[in-house]
Order: structure tokens, then sequence, then C-alpha cells
């Protein structure tokens, strides 16, 4: 059966032609980086002090002035959802790298004997019997909230596909003919784990950081929106979101709206980054 | 008179999850210096013996063990196995270099000797024929602390003159330094061609 280009052709056809897959994926990563990107350093140069209030002009619709309209103190919401989002990132940010760190170590660890790999497969099971959110509400809390105390919730909670992934990897890397004559060359476990496993494990690990963004972006959010999360005085999306809902009932539906779907689409964006990413790297897992 | 000899004693050994026993009760020894062959017919257990003699295999009865004069207190196995089929010997993210200097700084005249050209070094592993990739996995192998040598048919898929080749060179090696190795091989020419002493694995396997 022959395969029937014309039909099979993608529905972003018009916009790419037909350039090859890579640059095609290369194309996409790229731009969609530069938006986040955009996004991040923006919402830097926001100072949440200079977002005016003015209530002449407060719960007014969205204009071409206001885009995301305004709040009931004047304040422009579409400088507001820029800086929550800007937040949001840099959170997600820390939390991807910290969880992908304890990946790594754990996975790692696994390889070092019998009781390693015990103790990190109980740890595994362990934390995969907790709900994340509770486990990131108590330890928010327990730290004190704030940005720290999500941080750590979150990436305590999203280390296990990684760590599975890369102790499942590790393990066949590890039965290969050049890991056993590496042995028998003298070398060290550790100097094996440097040299043979971790540049194998590179691909993995940036794709298994980049896929825990947008959980992390989501979980800090929506426990930031339950009140469990960030200080009402952050600017961040979970309170915009709680705010706004007092405010609903009197039809400032743009007040939830623009927010919520602006995150939304920025998770929605790691998504396809992380997506395309594992495509580059490891092609012949994209299928899966 | 010997230096060292290393002797495998009373092996037996399953596959792990198998019932069938490959090898029994085998004992084979290879001294220094010496050249011996060993033929049996195919899945008879010959490649099994090898890894079990250069320490692959973890789970054994019997014992594999090295009587040294010398005694040398290296890291570095002095039973080195020379797979047939070198490609799954080198990690496909190196380059050939770093294969190399994994086991040893090899002197230029060696790379000379078995003809490797200098930018075979800095070629990928897939980026090199098979007998040029079986070249540097004998280099590889011939560590200046390696007492024994097991080659595992390791010249079965070169053409003639390059077998010569190897083969020449690494008798005379091997007589410089005093290097015994273990031939497996299925050419009853070559190990004829080679070998001080032949054993037939039929004879020593008591399955
Ligand atoms: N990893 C393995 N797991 C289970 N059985 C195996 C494994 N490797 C080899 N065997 C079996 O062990 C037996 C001996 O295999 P081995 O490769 O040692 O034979 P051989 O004498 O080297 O054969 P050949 O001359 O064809 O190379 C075979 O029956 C084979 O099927
Ligand atoms: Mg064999």
């Amino acid at each position: 059966m022959s395969f029937d280009k014309e039909r099979f052709k993608s529905p972003y056809s018009f916009l790419f032609g037909n350039m090859n897959l890579r640059t095609k994926t290369l194309l996409i990563i790229s731009l969609v980086g530069f938006v986040l990107l955009a996004i991040a350093i923006n919402s830097f140069f926001i100072n949440v002090d200079n977002i005016t209030t003015n209530f002449a002009i407060k719960n007014s619709q969205p204009s071409l002035q206001h885009p995301f309209g305004t709040d009931w103190m004047g304040r422009d919401m579409f400088s507001r959802t820029i800086k929550g989002l800007g937040l949001s990132i840099v959170i997600g940010g820390l939390a991807s790298i910290l969880s992908a760190i304890i990946a790594v170590f754990l996975g790692l660890s696994s390889t070092l004997g019998r009781y390693f790999d015990h103790a990190v497969n109980s740890m595994t099971d362990l934390f995969l019997s907790i709900p994340h959110i509770l486990l990131i509400i108590l330890v928010s809390i327990s730290l004190g909230g704030g940005i720290s105390g999500i941080v750590v919730g979150i990436s305590l909670t999203h280390w296990i596909p990684l760590t599975r992934v890369l102790r499942a990897e590790i393990k066949q890397i590890n039965t290969s003919t050049y890991v056993k004559l590496s042995k028998n060359f003298g070398r060290t476990k550790l100097w094996i784990a440097k040299n043979h496993l971790l540049p194998l494990l590179i691909p993995q690990i940036v794709v298994g950081t980049i896929l825990v963004f947008p959980h992390a972006i989501m979980h800090e959010a929506s426990v930031t929106f339950l009140g469990f999360g960030l200080s009402p005085h952050e600017p961040a999306i979970g309170i915009i979101l709680a705010e706004s809902m007092k405010y609903l009932s009197n039809g400032s539906w743009w007040l939830a709206f623009f927010p919520g779907l602006s995150l939304l689409i920025i998770v929605l964006l790691f998504d396809l980054i992380g997506d395309n990413l594992q495509k580059l790297l490891d092609p012949t897992q994209a299928n899966e | 008179m010997f230096m060292a000899e290393l002797k495998a004693n009373n092996i037996s050994f399953k596959y792990n999850g198998t019932n069938e026993w490959i090898l029994k009760d085998l004992s084979i020894s290879l001294k220094d210096s010496q050249v011996k062959g060993l033929i049996g017919e195919s899945g008879g257990g010959k490649s099994t013996l090898c890894k079990i003699l250069a320490g692959y295999e973890d789970y054994f009865e019997g014992e594999v063990k090295i009587d040294d004069l010398n005694t040398n207190s290296s890291k570095i196995n002095p039973v080195q196995l020379i797979f047939q089929h070198p490609e799954k010997t080198m990690n496909p993210k190196w380059k050939m270099k770093r294969s190399l200097d994994e086991s040893w700084e090899v002197s230029d005249d060696i790379l000379e000797k078995f003809g490797i050209k200098e930018n075979w070094l800095n070629r990928w592993s897939n980026e090199l024929s098979g007998g040029e990739l079986q070249k540097f996995s004998i280099i590889r192998a011939l560590n200046p602390k390696t007492k024994f040598l097991i080659a595992d048919e390791i010249t079965t898929m070169l053409d003639a003159v390059t077998q010569v080749q190897i083969w020449k060179l690494l008798l005379s090696i091997a007589k410089k330094r005093k290097i015994g190795i273990l031939v497996v091989s299925h050419d009853k020419e070559l190990v004829h061609e080679v070998c001080d002493e032949i054993a037939h694995l039929n004879d020593i396997n008591h399955v």
C-alpha cells in the first residue's frame, strides 16, 4: 500500500510548505520558545506598583487601550496578566529544574546496587500513592507558603515520571556490552555514570524537564487559586482568578476569561515544545 | 617455565531463567604465551565459556582464577575478551579516539602497524567498516596489563587478507608480551595454523 501523501498532508502545511520535519520541528521550538521568553522578559519589566489604579475606568470591557479590560480598581488586566504569566513561568522553571535534579539523582543512585534500587522503587510507589494537590498544599503550608513552598511542593510531586524513564534507560545501557567492557577496563561505577550514562541520558533529561513545566504552572495556579499557595500580594494568575470570582456575578467575564485563557495557552505552548523536542532528540520514540 | 596461568575449574552454567545446562563440569586452562584453539559445534557454548572466562557472567558454578607469579594489583581485568561483532562494544555516542583511550594510551606505532588511519580516530563507530572496527577493538584489548586474550571468532567476518594481517600482528605482539590467547573459531585451517594446542568443547564439556 502506498502512502497517500496528499491525503495525509499536515493541516499546517500551508504554513510550513515542504520543509523537512527537522527544520519544521526546530522552527516550532524556536518560535514558541521566543514567545515564552518574550513574556517572561516583558513581565520582568512590569512593575506592579506602576499598574495605575484609575477608578474612572474601573470594570471597563475589553477595548483597544485595554485589550483584556480593567478590574474593579481600574487596573489594566493585560499588564496584570503578563506579570502573572511571567511569575508562572519562573515558578514553573524552578520547579521543573528542581524535580529534574531529584530525578537524575534518584535515577543514578538506583544503579548503585540492589538496595538503592529498592529504595528508589519504594519511594516512587509512596509518592505515587499521595494525591499531588494534597502533597503540594501540605508542603507549601509547612514551608510557610510563598514561592519556595510552592516550588518545593511541585518538585516533590513531579520527579516520578522522569525517574522511571531514567531508571529503565540506565538499566538498558548498563547491560550493554560497552559498559561491561568499561568495567573490565577497570572503570569505576562513578566514571561509567559520568562518561557512558549521563551523555546518553541528556535528551531524556531535557525533554522530561520541559514536560514538567505545564504541570508545574497548572498546579501553582490551582493551589494559589484555592488560597494555599502564593500570598494575595503576589501578582499571580491564581490570585487574579480568585479575585475575579467575586466580580463574575456582575458580568465582568473578562476578569477571569483572558487570564485563564492565557494560562491555558502558555501550558499548551510548553507541551508543544516538549513534544517537538522529543521528536527532535529521539525520533524513534516520537510515535509512542 | 611459565609465569601466569588462567584456570577455569569445574565450571557449570545455565542462563538465567532457563533450565538447561550449557556448560557442565568444564575445566580448561591457558598459560601465558600459549595459543590454544577451542573448537566445537555451533550452539555448543563456546561464546558462553568465553564470557565466563573474561568475567562477563557473575553467576556460575566453579571458579575462574589466575595463578600469577607477579602479583599485580591493577583494577583492569588481565583477561580481555574480543567479540565477533565489534559494533556492540563501542559507545555509539563516542568517537573512536575516546573508545581507545578508555582502555589505554595507544602508541602511534601500534596504530600504524594495524593500519589505523589518523582520521579514523575522529569518526563515530558507525562510520567505520566491520573490519576497521574490529582492529580498534583488538588494539583496545591489548592494554599493557592484559595477560590473556579470549578471541571469540574475531576474524570470522573479515576477508582473507585482513584475517592474515590481524593474526600475524596479534601473534607477534602476544609473543613479545607473553600474552596467552584462546582462539575460538569454526575455521579449522586457521586454528591449526596459529595454535600450539587445540581443545574440543565436546571433550571437556560434560552436559
Ligand atoms: N543470553 C542468553 N540467554 C539464554 N540462552 C542463551 C543466551 N546466549 C546463548 N544462549 C544459548 O546458549 C547456547 C550456547 O550458546 P553460545 O553462543 O555459547 O554457543 P557457541 O558455541 O558460541 O555457538 P557459535 O559457534 O554458533 O558461536 C545456545 O544454545 C544458545 O541458544
Ligand atoms: Mg559463539
